[in-house]
C-alpha cells in the first residue's frame, strides 16, 4: 500500500490510465473536504457501450433551480481515462433545469462519476459503471 | 480541417415561460493531445475547451470540456424562455477561435 502511495506520488506524469485515486483527489480539491451525499444527481450512461470514442451521457439533477436554491455546477469525470476530468458544466439560475446530454470518449471500462454542487454549498455524487467494448484510446 | 460549423435545433417559438429543449452538434476533431502519428511523433491537442448560451446577453450554462468529450460534440439541454429575445451558443476553440450562433425565440 505504502509503495503503491509512493510510485502515483513520484511519477504523477504520463500514465496509460488514471486511477479512481486520481479521481477522488479531485473530487476533494472540488469539495474541500466537505462530505458529500448521495442522491439528487443521476447518471445515465449504457451498461455496455460498444464504442468507446462516443459514450451517450445524461447528467440530470433535481433541483427546483430558483435564486437560492439551484445547481452551482456539475463535474464528470472517468476514473481511468488518461485524463479523468471529462467536463463541467456552471449552471445560473436562468437555466430551468440540469439536464445535459453529451457523447464521451471511455478508454476502457470502468466507473463514470457526476459530482453535483448546490448554490448552497452541498455535493452530491453518482456513480455509473460502464462495460466498454471497444475502447476509445484518445481520451 | 474543415471550418468546425455550429449547427443548432431548437423551436423558433415558444409561449411565455416555457422550457424548450436545444440540441447543438459542432463539427471538430477533438485531437485529445494523447496520440502520436505514425513516426511517434504526439499529436498537439487542439479541442473546443468551452461553450456558452446566453439569452439576451445574460449567461445560462457554461461548460468545460475536455479531450474526454467525443469529436463533432454533440449536445442536448434546457433554457426556459422568458419573453421574446436572443440565444447565443458560443464555442471557443483552444486556438482561440470563437464559433457562434444566434437564435431568435418569439413568445407568442
Amino acid at each position: 500500500m505504502t509503495g503503491g502511495a509512493l510510485v502515483a506520488a513520484t511519477i504523477p506524469a504520463r500514465k496509460a490510465v488514471a486511477a479512481p485515486t486520481d479521481v477522488a483527489a479531485m473530487i476533494a480539491q472540488l469539495t474541500g473536504g466537505k462530505p458529500i451525499a448521495d442522491g439528487r444527481v443521476t447518471l445515465d450512461l449504457p451498461a455496455v457501450a460498444e464504442n468507446g470514442l462516443s459514450v451517450p451521457l445524461t447528467f440530470a439533477v433535481d433541483s427546483p433551480m430558483s435564486a437560492t436554491d439551484h445547481v452551482r455546477a456539475v463535474h464528470i469525470f472517468a476514473e481511468q481515462n488518461p485524463l479523468p476530468h471529462i467536463a463541467s458544466y456552471r449552471f445560473s439560475p436562468l437555466s430551468p433545469k440540469a439536464e445535459v446530454s453529451i457523447r464521451i470518449r471511455l478508454a476502457k471500462s470502468q466507473n463514470v462519476v457526476a459530482l453535483a454542487e448546490m448554490a448552497d454549498g452541498a455535493f452530491y455524487l453518482v456513480k455509473r459503471e460502464v462495460s466498454v467494448t471497444v475502447g476509445g484510446c484518445t481520451g | 480541417m474543415t471550418k468546425p460549423l455550429p449547427r443548432v435545433r431548437m423551436p423558433a417559438t415558444a409561449k411565455p415561460g416555457e422550457v424548450i429543449e436545444v440540441k447543438t452538434l459542432i463539427s471538430h476533431e477533438m485531437e485529445s493531445g494523447q496520440r502520436k502519428d505514425v513516426s511517434g511523433q504526439p499529436i498537439p491537442r487542439k479541442i473546443i475547451k468551452e461553450f456558452a448560451a446566453t439569452f439576451n446577453g445574460q449567461e445560462i450554462m457554461h461548460a468545460d470540456w475536455l479531450p474526454g468529450i467525443s469529436s463533432n460534440p454533440f449536445q442536448s439541454f434546457y433554457v426556459r424562455v422568458p419573453e421574446s429575445g436572443t440565444f447565443v451558443f458560443r464555442w471557443t476553440d483552444d486556438d482561440g477561435t470563437v464559433y457562434a450562433s444566434e437564435h431568435k425565440v418569439t413568445v407568442g
